[in-house]
């Protein structure tokens, strides 16, 4: 599927059981019918704890991204669940990396 | 010689450090900005300039500061990005009000466009797509960004061009960190000083942990550029987009200079730009 936007390929993504279509240029999100409502149950699951009843669907802490990040962000900020922080493309101690840090 | 980049030349002799100012400094915003540095309020935020009997040498103002060690590049980890934020939120949190004036803007938008012109300047010896993808993002920021109308905030002392080259130990080599270089220096919106880390961050170059220090940091010791309980994206997104693009434009403009190809690190920021390329324009 190509982004209706920017017409990158758009990556598929499952999210507590939700599919999401997520785009790899502009990092858009796609939602099919439903899919908006189900996410929003999700939230509100999440936010009212439930600890007796919790559903299996229910998201763990540790699924929500570290740090927040602008929708024009690298790919490996994008939050992708069971995606590892480590997982940056470029290096930091990169010596043009390092040329940068001290440049205007 | 210590540095000799964007019209500015800075040379150390002993203990003090002179620097020769852009031929084109506008003369009444740079002695506000040097009645700044000088001032008891900026007393442990800027380094403080030394006394000179001479304001100019061949049309040029020149200032003198002591020497103060600065951070190793060598050594990005140890950078004291902490100590960084945390002069950064006492400069922001300086009632302008009690401070010398006239002052100018912040010269943060400014020097965006000069990295644009840069850029085209050498243009014919980038790689099309790159300095398309450069061209794209630029024209969907907000004018304010491309100084062409007053930012929205004008209430706030700013920096107006931070980097880790712009912090030093003084008295070196162990003493407090502080800020340095004073040529940006103005009112504007703080943003615009945590914006350059910011960028990094989102183009993947600048690890999500030392990003969450800088910003831990920055809003522990209750800097006002971003909400202390809100998305501190909402005040750093367009910001961080300018200095992107400011970024890409300027490491074309190097690779022009050095006759090679964009690197994987210019790589990172053009990519940053083709994606803020995507989005639809800011007023």
């Amino acid at each position: 599927m190509q982004c209706p936007k920017c017409h990158a390929p758009m990556h598929t993504y499952n999210r507590n059981g939700v599919q999401i279509e997520q785009c790899s240029g502009c990092r858009g999100i796609f939602l099919d019918y439903g899919e908006l409502e189900a996410l929003t149950r999700l939230e509100s699951q999440w936010t009212q704890q439930a600890p007796p009843a919790a559903p299996p669907a229910a998201p763990a802490p540790q699924a929500y991204p570290a740090a927040p990040a602008p929708a024009w962000g690298a790919p490996q900020h994008g939050g992708h669940h069971g995606g590892h922080q480590g997982g940056h493309g470029h290096h930091r101690n990169n010596r043009g990396f390092g040329r940068m840090l001290f440049s205007s | 010689m210590l540095a000799d980049r964007d019209g500015g030349l800075v040379v150390r002799h002993g203990e003090a450090v002179a620097k020769a100012h852009d031929p084109v400094t506008d003369p009444a915003g740079h002695r506000a900005r040097l009645a700044v540095a000088r001032h008891p309020r900026l007393a442990g935020i800027l380094l403080p300039p030394l006394p000179l009997p001479v304001r100019e040498l061949h049309e040029r103002p020149v200032t003198a500061w002591p020497y103060g060690l600065p951070v190793d590049p060598g050594d990005p980890d140890s950078a004291p990005w902490e100590e960084a934020a945390a002069l950064l939120a006492r400069l922001h949190s300086t009632p302008p009000g009690e401070l010398p004036g006239p002052l100018p803007p912040m010269r943060g938008p400014a020097k965006a466009v000069r990295a644009i012109a840069r850029m085209r300047a050498s243009a014919g010896e980038h790689p099309a797509a790159a300095a398309d993808a450069v061209e794209r993002a630029w024209a969907g920021l907000p004018a304010w960004t491309r100084g062409e109308a007053p930012p929205p905030r004008r209430d706030v002392l700013c920096h107006g061009d931070l980097h880790l080259g712009q912090l030093v130990r003084h008295p070196a080599p162990a003493g407090p960190w502080l800020l340095i270089d004073i040529d940006d220096l103005g009112l504007g919106d703080p943003a615009w000083d945590l914006a350059r880390p910011a960028a990094w961050y989102a183009a993947g170059l600048l690890a999500p942990e030392v990003w969450q220090r800088f910003l831990g940091a920055y809003t522990a010791a209750h800097g006002p550029a971003v909400d202390r309980d809100g998305d501190p994206w909402a005040r750093l997104d367009i910001p961080a987009r300018a200095l992107t693009v400011q970024s890409a434009a300027l490491a074309l403009a190097r690779a022009a200079a050095e006759r090679r190809a964009p690197d994987e690190v210019d790589e990172a920021v053009i990519d940053a730009c083709d994606r803020i390329a995507c989005l639809p324009p800011e007023l």
